[in-house]
């Protein structure tokens, strides 16, 4: 168990600055998401992390010690890579105990570790088998399995599922949830899938361009996102954002207006705006709803049935195309006009400058 | 979909003519009449007609007889010595020319002999040249073998680095393997020169002329190793290179896991890189086997085999035999012998590599 605290972390290749900069803390058995689009750093960060990377500025610290110069087997942490890593020649169990192997311990040692590894994971009867001999979750298991023999104060993953299928990534996830759970121990996990992100996560840290752009518990992250890059990137479908104008601003709330979507009031405290100001108003697709007031009108182009909700893209009066989740199997068809409600309370403001009001 | 022009067998067969035309006149009729010759007195140029001679071509090249010689005692049954106290033994010629009481070993000549006891052993064969080339050529190999291979390997781990320049050296190692062998063999007969050559004259410098000249072609105990020398020099850029191909295949998160797991540069060598070569270092292997077992053209433009045989190999002899002296069925049989050994040495090879189940 450790804490990790990164403190003005910079990343530099060259003359070129991948990572701009980076506070993040993370608490002891905190289960913490690195997220953010390709080439955003995240990974970068992760095997700077894991020492596999040199820091080119700020502090690291682990536990207690600042790690910046140690190398990776001194930093008490255990890495799980995307392509497994797991080595072709050797077996599951010598997979597993190849940390110990290579540090000479002895033999009893080297049974008891790899037997609650393979206890705590369920497989058992893989380990005399090879890799060839496995199937992709199996393998990624071996590769989880070799990182818990470690016995390591921080778990780090690197997009470890997304070289499985949809299935199998689905159960995975619920197995990492619980290894989590049974293990209590760090961890510090990379992905660009947000819903991974969102179901694992203690705290999700949303990375773009090398910069943090927010740090929160999964649902701030969703109700309450920081900027319009946050908003846009957390949730599925992406959020709507609607061009508008300050109306008119109070203590208590702020009014804007646009033709696409009339005039609205947002209840939002304190908002730094003057009235004329252009800000932007994001609606999250799941947040618009059939019937009721009439604040949004448009032309439904595309419909898309999943069953359980029915995505609908409308273009409205100013030719923007919005995305709508409506619950359940609605009948709609393209050409159909649409009449949709807001909800004010829910939906977002971003000023000019991108920030949330 | 496979368009008809890459499915039909006809075209196939007519791209694949060409070549299999010439394989067949150049490379595999040779080798059927090489078969056919060695059972026949087939010669160059000859008036005679070819006689089928069964096996006595490889009876002559490969006849060998192992005779046992008491020491020659006086009429009391004391061994005779001679000055220096050591016994004396019937002349081996007595027994090899003209002696009906032992016809198996008439024609033969002395190859090597050593004491047993009081006795002395002599081991003759009918053809002690060939013999000689025989023991040349395994010598060859069994250090060439190992020493190119290892050293090629070597080469391979340094230029396998990211490192500004390296191609420079990829080249320069490779060099040697696209000049001629035989520029390449008069080049290093000027550096092996007796008198004024480089490593005679380099040896003179760093030791202050210490070190006696050597004519290192002209010695019988210096040639084949300098042979051996300049050989494995030669090739070692072209075995690096496959070396160099197979450690690129080996997954660098390979090296990240083993580094996290802790392995030391060793460590990482024996349980990362080593296994996975494996397939490579097969290749290698056989690749200079075979190359060492047909050793030709630098015995031919350095030492023509002397000097007293001590640079014959199996190949300059069939050459030597078949054209020289114009004994084409002679030479053929050496042929037929060579395939035989790399062929046996090949599978041996494979055998002891195989992928344990």
């Amino acid at each position: 168990m450790a804490r990790v605290s990164l403190s003005g972390i910079k990343k530099n290749y060259g003359g070129v600055e991948i990572i701009k900069g980076v506070d993040i803390d993370v608490a002891d058995g905190e289960f913490t998401v690195f997220v953010g689009p390709s080439g955003c750093g995240k990974s970068t960060l992760l095997r700077m992390i894991a020492g596999l990377e040199d820091i080119t500025g700020g502090t690291l610290t682990i536990g207690d010690r600042v790690v910046n110069d140690l190398p990776p087997k001194d930093r008490s942490i255990a890495m799980v890579f995307q392509s497994y890593a797991i080595f072709p020649h050797m077996t599951v169990r010598e997979n597993l105990a190849f940390g110990l192997t290579i540090a000479n311990a002895p033999k009893a040692e080297k049974d008891a570790k790899v037997a609650e590894a393979a206890r705590i994971l369920q497989m058992e009867h893989l380990l005399d088998r090879r890799p060839s001999q496995l199937s992709g979750g199996q393998r990624q298991r071996v590769a989880i399995g070799r990182a818990i023999v470690r016995k390591p104060g921080v778990f780090l993953f690197d997009e470890p599922l997304s070289n499985l299928d949809a299935a199998l990534r689905v159960d995975m996830r619920m197995e990492l949830a619980k290894l989590h759970a049974d293990l209590g121990a760090t961890m510090i996990y990379v992905t660009h899938d947000q819903v991974e992100a969102m179901t694992l996560a203690d705290k999700i840290v949303v990375l773009n361009a090398g910069i943090v752009q927010q740090v929160g518990t999964p649902l701030e992250l969703y109700h309450r996102p920081a900027n319009l890059f946050v908003a846009g990137f957390i949730g599925s479908p992406k959020m709507n954002f609607l061009k508008a104008k300050v109306e008119a601003v109070d203590a208590t709330s702020v009014t804007v207006g646009s033709p696409d979507i009339g005039t609205l009031v947002l209840p939002k405290a304190n908002v730094a705006a003057a009235v004329g100001d252009a800000v932007t108003v994001g609606m999250r697709p799941h947040h618009l709803t059939l019937g009721g007031a009439q604040d949004i009108t448009g032309r439904v182009v595309l419909v898309e049935r999943l069953g359980n909700e029915t995505l609908t893209a409308i273009v409205l009066a100013s030719g923007q195309q919005i995305i709508v989740a409506l619950p359940g199997d609605i009948e709609v068809m393209a050409g159909q006009q649409l009449h949709l409600a807001t909800q004010a309370e829910r939906a977002c403001l971003f000023l000019a400058n991108g920030l949330a009001a | 979909m496979a368009s008809k022009f890459t499915r039909s067998n006809r075209t196939g067969w007519m791209m694949a003519g060409p070549a299999a035309a010439l394989m067949a006149i150049f490379v595999v009729l040779p080798f059927l009449f090489a078969i056919g010759l060695s059972f026949t007195n087939q010669r160059l140029i000859s008036p005679n007609p070819t006689q089928f001679v069964g096996l006595s071509n490889y009876e002559q090249l490969l006849g060998v007889g192992v005779l046992t010689l008491a020491p020659e005692t006086d009429t009391t049954g004391a061994v005779l010595r001679d000055a220096d106290g050591k016994p004396s033994y019937p002349s081996v010629r007595s027994f090899t020319r003209n002696n009906d009481q032992y016809p198996q070993y008439d024609g033969m000549r002395e190859w090597f002999s050593f004491g047993l006891g009081d006795n002395q052993v002599y081991v003759l064969g009918r053809d002690i040249v060939f013999l000689k080339a025989l023991v040349n050529t395994v010598i060859f190999v069994l250090v060439v073998a190992p020493v190119q291979g290892g050293l090629a390997l070597g080469l391979a781990l340094l230029i396998n680095q990211r490192l500004r320049g390296i191609n420079l050296f990829r080249a320069i190692y490779f060099m040697p393997v696209v000049v001629s062998i035989v520029v390449v063999s008069l080049l290093w007969r000027f550096i092996y020169d007796g008198n004024s050559g480089l490593l005679n004259n380099l040896l003179g410098a760093i030791s202050l002329g210490t070190i006696p000249r050597i004519d290192w072609l002209g010695n019988p105990g210096t040639a084949l190793g300098a042979i051996i020398a300049m050989s494995v020099w030669q090739a070692v850029g072209f075995h690096m290179v496959i070396w160099l191909s197979g450690l690129q295949t080996i997954s660098p998160t390979l090296y990240e896991a083993a580094a996290i797991e802790g392995a030391s540069p060793w460590q990482t060598f024996r349980y990362v890189t080593w296994p996975g070569l494996r397939n490579t270092a097969v290749l290698v292997l056989i690749v200079i086997t075979m190359q060492a077992f047909s050793l030709f053209s630098q015995i031919d433009v350095m030492t023509g085999g002397g000097p007293l045989d001590s640079t014959q190999t199996i190949v300059f002899q069939a050459v030597e035999r078949g054209y020289g002296k114009q004994d084409i069925s002679g030479g053929s049989t050496i042929s037929v012998v060579l395939f035989v050994i790399v062929l046996s040495i090949s599978l041996i090879q494979r055998w002891l590599t195989r992928e344990k189940k």
